[in-house]
């Protein structure tokens, strides 16, 4: 592969940010270089190439650096045509799919996140707001999908799908620490459907680490916001995981 | 003072319009008025009704269900919502006179920076309000110092960039309008908080705004904005 061309990814194996890099890389048949950052200790090179957060995904591409990873999906769509596209080509189909990824990043993802790093009154509140967002996204789906079954595999994955993936690809495991069921098929046969269909796609699950890893890794955040001394760690706003990142993915 | 256009519902108006555009917005919103700079600079033309937050109209309710705030770009009876999603797609809808860059890489630069100053924006609008409405000394030294330490990770990191040297405002730009409220705000209060000997890079980008052609056409009116400020902030202030 020229130098040019070359494709360096940064990032970490328990990240769900830097998973939907790699699924959007492997949908289009990228080759890439993973380069694991161990968060605790960040290369010199992450901190070259995103200065601004100093966090991973990095996509590296002809030299330059590209952070964030919904500006990455969007740039990686954009650069390489030939793959399956991870938008529509209609300007207003885009809009809605864009609209709907914000939705999930900013309402769904940060809530769940509320959940996992509370308990008590606190965390039954950030459950009864994720059931709330949850339930605007099923409504949503119903215009999304116009009332055709979302089929999906790995040619036709978009950046709604993955960014969705990233989050709910682990349900079973926030199921397991959280003890509370957010991809319940009666409440949202829409959503727990398509979920079911993203997991089983080819690519997303060579990338998916197996159950007992992503408990671990919700156990490890939940600790670590709750009882940050008994994690050893210090509580540090933008690392994603700490002492994890020691340990291999696999 | 601004002439409002409502929405009248006619059949015929509907009939005989081939593209039909309307902004759902709030005169005083900067992301309302940020989608108006946008219009404007692409030449469309549009119908803009305004809201009443505290009473949203049913139109609007239908149009964003799912947050029901403005602004709300509907084109052709077909609602977008979210003020960055809609400046896209007005760049991909009038593909002349284009927002974005046209190169991955540069589009990638300005959805990243555009990005980063919306967020900084909800960091640092807070701040300014403690600063503009604290009873005590102490209290708005605190709002101040914090909305300084937003605002001068903004000017370091907008300091070297390029996009910001072009004649036409860009993506980066229209987004970073938001500024504008932050110096309005300051102004009409008394307090300094955006001063150029601190922000140089930012205080240019201000004046950038104020001596463009289409900017100033979507500034809201200086008295009303001056008398809106005084009595939200003034209220505010009276309550603490």
């Amino acid at each position: 592969m020229a130098e040019e061309n070359k494709v360096k990814l940064h990032g970490m194996w328990a990240s769900p940010y830097v998973k939907r890099v790699e699924i959007a890389l492997k949908i289009k048949g990228i080759p890439y270089e993973f380069v694991e950052e161990d968060l605790v200790n960040k290369s010199q090179l992450l901190l070259q190439y995103n200065p601004v957060h100093k966090k991973v995904p990095v996509l590296i591409h002809n030299g330059k650096s590209i952070c964030e990873s919904l500006v990455i999906l969007e740039y990686i769509d954009e650069t390489w045509k030939n793959g399956p596209p991870l938008l529509p080509q209609d300007p207003y189909k885009r809009a809605k799919v864009r609209f709907w990824t914000s939705f999930v990043e900013k309402e769904l993802l940060e809530n769940v996140l509320l959940v996992v790093r509370s308990e008590g009154e606190a965390q039954e509140k950030a459950i009864k707001v994720v059931f709330e967002k949850l339930k605007l996204l099923e409504e949503g789906l119903k215009d999304l999908f116009q009332g055709e079954t979302h089929h999906i595999d790995g040619e036709n994955m978009g950046i709604l799908d993955i960014v969705l993936c990233s989050l709910f690809g682990a349900h079973k495991a926030q199921e397991e620490v959280l003890g509370v069921k957010f991809i319940d098929p009666e409440k949202f046969p829409l959503l727990s459907s398509w979920v079911t269909a993203f997991t089983e796609v080819a690519v997303v699950k060579a990338l998916q680490p197996p159950h007992e890893k992503l408990v671990m890794v919700y156990q490890f955040l939940r600790q670590k916001a709750l009882r940050p001394s008994a994690a050893g760690v210090e509580v540090k706003e933008g690392v994603y995981v700490t002492s994890l990142s020691r340990s291999s993915p696999f | 003072m601004r002439e409002y256009s409502y929405f009248i519902p006619l059949p015929l108006q509907a009939a005989t319009m081939a593209e039909e555009v309307k902004l759902f917005g709030k005169w005083i919103s900067p992301f309302s008025r940020r989608i108006e700079v946008a219009l404007k600079l692409k030449g469309v033309e549009y119908e803009y009704i305004e809201e009443d937050l505290v009473n949203k109209s049913p139109a609007l309710l239908n149009y964003n269900p799912v947050h029901k705030k403005i602004p709300v770009l509907v084109h052709n009876g077909k609602p977008i919502a979210e003020s960055l999603v809609i400046m896209e797609y007005i760049d991909e809808t009038w593909k002349h006179n284009p927002i974005l860059p046209i190169d991955p890489f540069e589009k990638a630069m300005a959805r990243f920076w555009a990005k980063f100053i919306d967020d900084k924006f909800w960091a640092i609008w807070p701040a300014v309000k403690k600063a503009l409405t604290s009873g005590g000394e102490k209290e708005r030294e605190e709002g101040i110092e914090e909305a300084q330490l937003h605002l001068n990770t903004l000017e370091t990191q907008l300091k070297e960039k390029k996009f910001f040297g072009g004649e036409r405002l860009g993506f980066v730009e229209i987004s970073a309008s938001l500024i504008i409220w932050i110096v309005v705000s300051q102004e009409v209060m008394g307090v300094e908080i955006l001063t150029q000997e601190k922000f140089p890079a930012l205080h240019k980008l201000t004046q950038k705004f104020v001596e463009d052609d289409v900017f100033k056409q979507c500034v809201p009116p200086w008295e009303p904005l001056v008398a809106y400020f005084k009595a939200q902030l003034g209220a505010l202030a009276a309550s603490k």
